[in-house]
């Protein structure tokens, strides 16, 4: 999930004998199913939550680059660095999409990315963690784009007309990420010596908790979850996503021949689903909080890439000024 | 001397270059000045890699010692590299990247129109598919230059500082050696002269046209890149790249 913790501005949910006529008929075309379009009447609320999810999902993407970034130079094969530079651009591809999405509410580009820099917007929490061997790579697509599609399936049928259709896009090129990430550790541990074995399981150790922090708090602790819920922003609650991920992630870990660093780990006949540890909610707060291990560095990258780039950008645009003028004046 | 020993050293050059320059843009990766740009600037090295890929997959199958493509990348030391010394460059600020990618994208878009002609089968049809690439990379840089040169005054200033940093290294696209000769005799590859010809009026158009002065014709002094006497910098960049298939020989990743 690359949006967690989303704030809605509600302590609760509204009836729709307290709503206004206004969000009364918004709230039915919502519960009938009718996707809201850029022109239709919208609450501030719901706009504004929106922004807010739809910015932290394309900040995700960028700031998302970055721990890939840092083996894309040291790829080991032809075919593994082509796979993994695609792989980058195409997220950068969904940054400027979800952007032009959240742009169609009324949000200027720049200045929601002048909040990533200055630390007023979030971005998944998952970004955060170095990538330390070439697993990683293959870790990071595989559990890290694993738990952002069972998010984003969810959201292709999101309230919200634009954002559903770029979730639908999305979800499409983020699947064929999961599937090669999966085929790098299975490559690793079926043809790989013990080293490489061994980078696996070290990759799934450090990122198995963090990827199952990616669907925020539980719902316990989820105060925004109802709205966004009534809204059918979102569809299902942090921990029916989170174990829907657990499921269908654990058959794969057996075949891998890998194990996950959580001994509570095991299967649940009786509820049909696999029961798991407690998550460290101190760690993921912490790491939302700013004292990530890479928090810093990451906004440092994004911030310098901006601002280093100032005079480039601003050289295009008097470029084009000047473009136009002699043509106005041919 | 075997038929192909010239072929398998140009194959190595083009190959090398490729792959040098590639590895290059994706030191940009989270670092460009936009977002659209970090795309492109990886879209443009994908397919650097990706042609870099199909020459050296020929020159292994040509060399025919067990070696494939990944090991030529990957296990060869920076004195048995064959790419030109413009591409291993450090890439600066975006001046210097642009200036470097546009000298590169416009020799290789004149080198590969020659080579789809080439008398060697295999040769004319990867040029063919590079060309189709090399045709926007250099349709890109060319309008970057240009958009610096004539922008800011600030721009002007980095542009004029990009071109001069890396001009010294272009005399390598101007001078072919006596394995390009033999190989243009074979009407294997397009002649030097001519590539030198068409590479010069390219950079002479857009320069001009970005308000930049040419400078007068580069000259070779010791370093030689066809020749594998590289600049400290490639040996640091293979370092990175390699790292992995040195550390761990014949492992399969």
């Amino acid at each position: 999930m690359y949006a967690q913790m989303v704030e809605t501005g509600a302590k609760r949910v509204k009836t729709l004998e307290e709503m206004s006529p206004e969000e009364r008929a918004f709230q039915e075309r919502i519960d009938a199913e009718v996707k809201i379009e850029p022109k239709n009447w919208m609450p501030d609320a719901y706009r504004k939550t929106l922004i807010r999810q739809i910015s932290q999902h394309a900040h995700s993407e960028i700031v998302g680059m970055l721990p890939e970034g840092n083996w894309v130079t040291r790829a080991p094969t032809f075919k593994r660095k082509l796979q993994l530079m695609a792989k980058i651009q195409d997220e950068a591809g969904h940054g400027m999409y979800l952007y032009s999405a959240m742009e169609t509410l009324g949000a200027d580009r720049d200045e929601e990315v002048e909040k990533l820099h200055n630390g007023r917007a979030k971005y998944s929490s998952i970004f955060n963690y170095p990538t330390l061997n070439w697993a990683d790579m293959g870790a990071v697509g595989w559990l890290v784009d694993g738990a952002a599609i069972v998010n984003q399936v969810v959201l292709q049928r999101t309230s919200y007309g634009p954002y559903s259709r770029a979730m639908i896009r999305i979800c499409k090129e983020e699947s064929f990420h999961q599937r090669q990430g999966y085929e790098i550790l299975l490559t690793m541990m079926q043809e790989g010596n013990e080293a490489q074995k061994e980078m696996v399981q070290d990759a799934i150790n450090r990122l198995w908790w963090p990827a199952l922090m990616m669907f925020g708090p539980s719902d316990a602790d989820s105060p925004n979850s109802a709205q966004s819920m009534a809204w059918k922003i979102k569809r299902h609650t942090n921990d029916e996503l989170r174990q829907r991920f657990i499921d269908q992630t654990v058959p794969q870990l057996e075949f891998l021949g890998c194990t996950a660093p959580d001994p509570d780990l095991k299967w649940n006949e009786e509820r049909g689903h696999y029961d798991f540890g407690e998550i460290q909610w101190e760690e993921f707060y912490e790491v939302i909080k700013g004292n990530g291990p890479c928090n810093r560095e990451r906004i440092e990258t994004r911030r310098n890439a901006i601002e280093d780039g100032t005079w480039v950008r601003e050289a295009a645009v008097a470029f084009a000024e000047k473009k136009k003028k002699q043509q106005a004046a041919a | 001397m075997t038929k192909y020993d010239d072929l398998i050293e140009y194959l190595l050059r083009v190959g090398d270059s490729a792959v040098v320059k590639g590895q290059r843009l994706c030191e940009w990766c989270g670092n460009a000045p936009a977002l659209e740009e970090e795309m492109a600037l990886m879209n443009v090295g994908l397919d650097l890699i990706g042609q870099a890929r199909n020459w050296l997959d020929y020159a292994a199958e040509l060399i025919d010692d067990g070696r494939d493509a990944d090991q030529l990348a990957y296990c060869r030391d920076e004195r048995a590299y064959r790419n030109l010394l413009l591409v291993e460059q450090p890439n600066g600020d975006f001046a210097v990247t642009m200036a470097k990618q546009f000298f590169y994208d416009a020799w290789q878009y004149h080198m590969l129109q020659g080579l789809v002609e080439s008398s060697d089968e295999r040769v004319a049809a990867i040029a063919a598919k590079a060309l189709k690439e090399v045709t926007y990379h250099l349709r890109r840089s060319s309008e970057w230059v240009q958009r610096l040169g004539d922008g800011t005054e600030e721009s002007h200033q980095r542009m004029v500082a990009g071109v001069e940093e890396v001009w010294r290294f272009t005399c390598e696209l101007t001078v072919g050696d006596e394995v390009e000769q033999r190989l243009a005799e074979a009407g294997v590859i397009p002649a030097p002269e001519a590539i030198a010809e068409a590479w010069k009026a390219t950079v002479s158009e857009v320069l001009t046209a970005a308000t930049l002065t040419v400078p007068e014709e580069a000259r070779s002094f010791y370093l030689n890149g066809r020749n594998g006497v590289h600049s400290e910098h490639l040996g640091i960049l293979l370092a990175e790249m390699q790292f992995l298939q040195r550390a761990y020989p014949n492992a399969t990743w």
